[in-house]
């Protein structure tokens, strides 16, 4: 069986980048603790994956403070949208042929 | 390379994040159960307050539009309100922590949000009423004005709500068209129709 993987992107093979990505695209924006929560991850581990998704300009950040405590925001960018569009347009048809 | 299997998990994953990150699931069908018996026994205690301001049947305006008059009958709907939302409160958290996650998040904050604005503003324009006397008015506009703020919230929550809040606008509605009946109104309304969600709600999403 052929399976043709245009449009999936690697940036997106890792299941907690794909949660972000998720989430994001239903929201406008969302901050750091928001995203941990609804990922159930480190700290660590969630910065990790952010700065890749800020590096590909996935994402955008906004960082700001509430009070005195520094607060960062992030949204999905433009070209985030069209990527993450893409990759479930062609995961969509992977599983269309595999149920060929 | 990934299997097939792992693009079947992926998918589930993006969806459930999505409704996860976006639709506040943790309400209980207990509380708008309890919210509802709330509501009738104070539907009850109303009545009678409602019979020492002197309105009679089909009257519009009551004999007093002083706002001190009305102190009893704005603690007794405070009570109801403060009980009605500490139980929705106290019952999400426990649903949410059984589910391993945090109630006070993104979604349930934009919630509350998109409730207050129509909420406050009705509380508020109940209050100006009842400074001039106008307590026919106060039953009806309770139910139009809770009506608006479910029908508001229903696109972050469960979206049957939508339907509970077009029934408390018609209901509302109805009530301002037969002065003198406007708390059978909101007992309906407040009462019997939250004891009906809730228990839709219990035995759709709960057992």
């Amino acid at each position: 069986m052929k399976i043709s993987i245009d449009g999936l992107h690697k940036a997106f093979e890792s299941r907690i980048r794909l949660g972000i990505m998720s989430a994001l695209v239903v929201n406008d924006t969302l901050d750091f603790n928001s995203l941990k929560d609804y990922l159930d991850v480190t700290d660590g581990n969630l910065a990790s994956h952010l700065k890749a998704l800020e590096k590909g300009e996935f994402i955008e950040v906004e960082k700001s403070f509430i009070g005195r405590k520094p607060n960062t925001s992030y949204a999905a960018s433009k070209r985030g949208r069209k990527a993450f569009n893409d990759h479930l347009n062609a995961l969509e048809k992977l599983i269309k042929n595999v149920a060929k | 390379m990934k299997k097939e299997q792992d693009y079947f998990r992926d998918l589930a994953e993006i969806r459930s994040m999505m409704e996860r990150s976006s639709k506040f699931m943790s309400l209980s069908g207990w509380a708008g159960i309890l919210a509802g018996i709330y509501a009738l026994i104070g539907a009850y205690f109303a009545y009678g307050l409602l019979d020492s301001y002197g309105l009679e049947e089909g009257s519009y305006i009551a004999q007093t539009n002083r706002l001190e008059d009305y102190f009893p009958l704005i603690a007794l709907f405070m009570l109801i309100l403060v009980l009605a939302l500490g139980t929705a409160i106290y019952l999400s958290h426990q649903k949410a922590s059984k589910r391993g996650e945090n109630a006070w998040n993104a979604t349930s904050r934009r919630l509350l949000a998109h409730m207050a604005i129509p909420l406050v503003a009705g509380g508020l324009l109940i209050l100006i009423l009842l400074s001039k006397g106008l307590v026919f008015l106060v039953a009806p506009l309770s139910l139009i004005f809770y009506g608006i703020a479910l029908y508001n919230a229903s696109k972050f929550t469960f979206e049957v709500l939508k339907y509970l809040g077009l029934i408390q606008i018609t209901l509302g509605l109805a009530g301002a068209c037969f002065p003198g009946y406007g708390l059978l109104f909101w007992a309906v309304g407040f009462g019997a129709f939250h004891i009906v969600y809730g228990t839709y709600m219990h035995y759709k999403y709960e057992r």
